[in-house]
């Protein structure tokens, strides 16, 4: 199936949901990556040659470490995601959900290397291309994802209207459908909303040409069933 | 139980989890309130009754980040302690050397063909090494180790640093991108134990024609042991991660290449450890000018004795 949003059992018997991040987003952040390690370098390069060439030897152990492990302390200590990460909402966890660990980090950023070959992360761009959740090369080798962060709450209220009974019992879908239209009410036009209210004329008994009452109906259907009777 | 009577029955406790959520997150290691776990189960539970009753697409997605914020809290990994780290030195890797017996040979055979047939014919053909090296570079690994070379001079204590330095990003890269590209079915692994086989034979061979051995092998013996060592094991451990794909086993292919994920990468911390030793030993004691040959030849055959001895021996014993 074509879909991104994989459920997680936790150990509690709950679902939650991890939506997988693709290959754009996360070449944005591999990017963004780029440019602040550089920029740390452009830093440091000036305090290292005032050292003569014992700087150099520190400069170069810093690249090391920072070729090497600046997304493994990142994706560890700092919940999850490298500055680049955080910039694009993504975040690497585990396949349960679980935050990333270090040796699954250290794995996935030596592999790394092999995903770079044989230029501009060719493997690891086909390999995410192949993969249903996205994974690099280095993931598959150490198992972690890299998913969405939840978007903050988006704030959809149903407003408040005088509660309308609805003239049938309506099954649990069918509520979820009226809820939801009153949740995005103020997200459409008023002549969109007639239109879709019209769908629901045989529950609200309006017509599709009084459009407007239909809308009224079915937010006050939605109000019956929030409970505000 | 209507939405509104459910949320407003429940809002306190969605409250106190995320304030304790959000604690948890700033503090990273701090320790959790003595409630947290039962409230986030309680939470959990709100979750699937949110979602059974269809109280709505925004509860759900506040409960869902919510309960995911909390799991990520309450299942974090904790920590490995020194313990662990002393018993992975002592016993865990050379252990997991000698459980991967095979493919450590193999790669020896890999590494250390190339390089003694290389060191072998150089001598009578020196511009077999132009094969493999550029020709400046031959030139200036010659007049290194030549009488009046750089390294017979000794050298300031600053430059040694940058040596160093120059050891760890150099070779420990090295090693972590013969590991990495093990994972095409094992033909980075393979090129790369080859290829640095070749130059380092057509070094070792080059330096044997100039008559500049003299200098070259107490220079080189006392790093070697640790360095060369960890090359083929560096080596085996991407050569793990080829196999498990070209021949999974009773595992599908994914799940054989974690796994093999899981062990090789506890030979790569073993192998960044000894390079870390072999770049101390070669920055500061290999180049020092201060040390009579005699003595580093000693040392360095010591050094050899010791590593084969913790890889044959080490970790063998009942019980640690």
């Amino acid at each position: 199936m074509l879909d991104t949003y994989r459920p997680v059992e936790t150990p509690e018997g709950v679902e939650i949901g991890l939506r997988m991040a693709g290959p754009v987003p996360r070449l944005f952040a591999a990017a963004i990556d780029l440019v602040i390690r550089v920029g740390i370098y452009f830093v440091l390069v000036f305090p290292a040659s005032l050292l003569g060439e014992g700087g150099g030897g520190l400069f170069l152990l810093a690249m090391f470490l920072m070729e090497w492990f600046y997304p493994v302390l990142f994706e560890v200590r700092r919940g999850g995601a490298t500055p680049g990460k955080r910039r694009m909402g993504l975040l690497v966890l585990h396949r349960d959900g679980t935050p990333v660990g270090w040796m699954a980090s250290i794995v996935r950023n030596l592999v790394r290397f092999a995903d770079f070959l044989p230029a501009a992360y060719g493997f690891g761009i086909a390999s995410m291309l192949i993969d249903r959740d996205f994974r690099r090369l280095g993931d598959l080798a150490a198992g972690p994802v890299v998913v969405h962060r939840e978007p903050e709450m988006a704030g959809y209220r149903v407003p408040t209207g005088p509660p309308v009974r609805p003239s049938v019992p309506l099954d649990l879908d069918e509520q979820r459908a009226v809820l939801d239209f009153a949740e995005r009410l103020g997200t459409w036009s008023e002549a969109r909303s007639a239109e879709l209210a019209g769908i629901a004329a045989p529950l609200t008994g309006i017509p599709p040409s009084q459009g407007i009452e239909g809308v009224k109906s079915l937010l006050g259907i939605a109000n019956w069933l929030l409970g505000r009777r | 139980m209507s939405r509104e009577v459910f949320e407003k029955s429940h809002e306190l406790q969605w409250r106190a989890l995320e304030v304790s959520v959000e604690r948890l997150e700033k503090s990273r290691g701090g320790e959790a309130a003595s409630d947290f776990p039962e409230l986030y189960r309680q939470v959990c539970h709100h979750l699937a009754l949110a979602r059974h009753r269809r109280y709505g697409a925004d509860l759900e997605l506040r409960l869902n980040r919510l309960v995911l914020r909390g799991h990520q809290q309450l299942y974090r990994s904790r920590a490995g302690d020194l313990a662990a780290a002393l018993r992975f030195i002592t016993a865990g890797f050379p252990r997991l050397v000698r459980s991967e017996a095979k493919l450590v040979l193999l790669s020896l055979l890999l590494f250390a063909g190339p390089l003694i047939a290389m060191g072998l014919t150089v001598p009578w053909r020196p511009e077999l090494a132009l094969s493999v090296l550029p020709p400046a570079t031959v030139e200036e690994m010659g007049q290194q180790y030549a009488p009046d070379g750089s390294l017979h001079a000794g050298r300031p204590v600053d430059s040694d640093l940058l040596m160093f330095g120059y050891y760890i990003y150099n070779n420990i890269g090295i090693a972590f991108r013969t590991f990495a590209s093990g994972i095409l079915g094992g033909l980075g692994s393979i090129f790369f134990l080859i290829y640095n086989g070749l130059v380092i034979g057509a070094v070792t061979g080059h330096i044997q024609h100039m008559g500049y051995q003299g200098n070259f092998y107490p220079f080189a013996i006392g790093h070697g042991a640790f360095e060369l060592t960890a090359i083929v094991l560096a080596g085996a451990a991407g050569l793990r991660l080829g196999l498990s794909l070209l021949s999974p086993g009773r595992l599908s292919r994914g799940e054989a290449l974690l796994a093999a994920g899981r062990r090789a990468i506890g030979m790569v911390y073993g192998v960044a450890g000894m390079l870390t030793i072999a770049a101390f030993l070669e920055a500061f004691w290999s180049s020092s000018a201060m040390v009579p040959a005699t003595v580093k030849l000693i040392v360095g055959g010591v050094l050899w004795l010791y590593v084969l001895f913790y890889f044959l021996v080490a970790g063998r014993s009942y019980g640690s």
